[in-house]
């Protein structure tokens, strides 16, 4: 049996062995049918859950929620400070404190970098981080594992190309993370000025990993199995036309799918832009919808076994 | 007879081999601003080491450096040399080290990390390497090695 998740942090996605996240995903399987209102459970029932999110969010957010009432648990909490005491100049602190007070668990999403860990601190229950500025995002992290093992029945041996902004988006860090922890064969496709920053590349290659570097969508299409894109963001470049030359270049259309395997999933932890154009949505490859969908399954593990609800 | 380019003190602190050009930042570390200062201090910038390169000397009369003060020279120049000097001789000579954990000496920074906002925290610091320096702030786990300007 794998470790006790009683009471622990996720803070980081290395909070979390690998042993332990495999025993998330099993048990998120067997959450589906629940996730999907199917079946009922009242595993969580009596359970608290404070969902704080300073800044907003809509995905994050409600499947969270969606995951405590599908099992039966509460939640209290809020989706922008507005009117919170936090507008009166409480500290973070002072907040988790109370809400500590009040809840079995706390999900926080917060602008600052190492928000959570700070929660962490001060609160006697479990912390869950639901994204700190530009830092981690671990339950996002293991909902795209999830994904990708449930499409392609493995995790390692498989060729994933992250594409977009490695270089400011810190989930693709962690992710990339993980997927080299799970023996995925990584290629990382940016634009050179927005590639994946040294560390994150030290840190695959710790692992095991030997990324492949790229420019174009195109050098990765024969070979992926799994693209996973992300937004390229305007104010990420000096000027406007430089901007739109390159994100043009990483824009994903079915034209541009013909290359690939025809077993090829796309996925993207949305919002999109336009960066997957819509006529990609009813093709085989559109996987980010069921990524969407797994959120729930996903938090529903992390949440009952962080509380250590008995099934 | 020992050769001194500044007058010998009696009873105080040598700190030696400092890192060439962080004299400055040593005298700031420990605080000598002028206010309260009692006694003799003196500086020697860019002086030739035995070992053919560049070094600082300060010395400080009738003072000895608290552990906080150590860990920061340590942090900035981790070659520096502690000599106690009592009555005109080296009593205790010892080399500064870079502690494990770098605790409320140091700010994060990353200017978006949590510990830079009005949070009741001290910063803190895993050090993952000595040499060179290389600091990983606990919360937002952002990597840091020229600590310089953000002691605190
Ligand atoms: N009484 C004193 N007043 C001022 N400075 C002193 C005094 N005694 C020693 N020093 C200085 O303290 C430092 C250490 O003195 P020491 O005699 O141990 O020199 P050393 O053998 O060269 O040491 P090291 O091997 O550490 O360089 C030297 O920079 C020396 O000039
Ligand atoms: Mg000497
Ligand atoms: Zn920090």
């Amino acid at each position: 049996m794998t470790s006790n998740f009683e009471g622990v942090d996720l803070v980081t996605i290395r909070d979390f062995s690998r042993d332990q996240i495999e025993h998330v995903m099993n048990l998120a399987e067997k959450m589906i049918p629940i996730a999907l209102g199917e079946e009922r459970s009242d595993l969580l029932s009596s359970h608290l859950l404070g969902s704080l999110f300073f800044e907003p969010s809509t995905r994050t957010r409600l499947s969270f929620a969606s995951a405590m009432a599908r099992l039966g648990g509460i939640t209290l909490g809020f989706d922008q400070p507005l009117g919170a005491s936090i507008q009166k100049g409480e500290t973070l602190a002072d907040t988790i404190k109370m809400v500590d007070a009040y809840t079995d668990v706390i999900v926080l999403r917060h602008s600052a970098e190492g928000s959570a860990r700070l929660a962490a601190h001060f609160a006697e229950k479990p912390i869950i981080n639901a994204g700190d500025g530009a830092g981690q995002h671990p339950t996002q992290t293991i909902l795209d594992l999830f994904t990708i093992r449930k499409a392609k029945g493995k995790i390692g041996d498989i060729n994933v190309a992250l594409v977009g902004d490695l270089k400011y988006g810190r989930t693709v860090h962690s992710l990339a993370e993980a997927l080299a922890l799970f023996g995925a064969k990584l290629m990382f496709v940016a634009p050179k000025t927005l590639q994946m920053p040294k560390e994150t590349v030290r840190a695959v290659e710790k692992l095991g990993a030997k990324p492949a570097m790229l420019t174009t969508i195109e050098e990765s299409l024969a070979e992926a199995d799994i693209m996973y894109v992300t937004r390229i963001q305007k104010e990420r470049f000096p000027d406007l036309a430089e901007y739109q030359k390159v994100s043009g270049e990483f824009k994903i259309n079915n034209a541009l799918l013909k290359d690939a395997k025809p077993e090829l999933k796309i996925m993207h932890p949305l919002p999109r832009v336009d960066e997957i154009q819509a006529e990609v949505d009813s093709t085989d490859h559109a996987l980010y919808f069921q990524q969407a969908f797994n959120g729930v399954p996903v938090r529903m593990a992390i949440l009952s076994l962080i509380l250590g609800a008995k099934s | 007879m020992k050769e001194f380019k500044v007058t010998p003190i009696r009873n105080g602190t040598v700190i030696d081999h400092i890192d060439v050009g962080m004299a400055l930042k040593v005298l700031r570390i420990i605080g000598l601003k002028g206010e309260n200062v009692q006694s003799t201090v003196s500086m020697l910038m860019h002086v030739p080491s035995k070992k053919g390169e560049w070094k600082d000397i300060v010395k400080i009369e009738d003072r000895e450096l608290d552990p906080k003060e150590l860990d920061k020279v340590a942090l900035i120049s981790p070659n520096a040399t502690i000599n106690i000097i009592r009555d005109y001789n080296v009593a205790e000579k010892f080399i500064v080290e870079v502690p494990e954990i770098v605790r409320g000496i140091v700010r994060c920074q990353n200017p978006g990390c949590v510990t830079n906002l009005m949070e009741p925290v001290e910063p803190e610091f895993v050090v993952e390497s000595k040499k060179p320096l290389l600091l990983r702030c606990i919360y937002c786990e952002r990597l840091m090695s020229d600590v310089s300007d953000y002691l605190i």
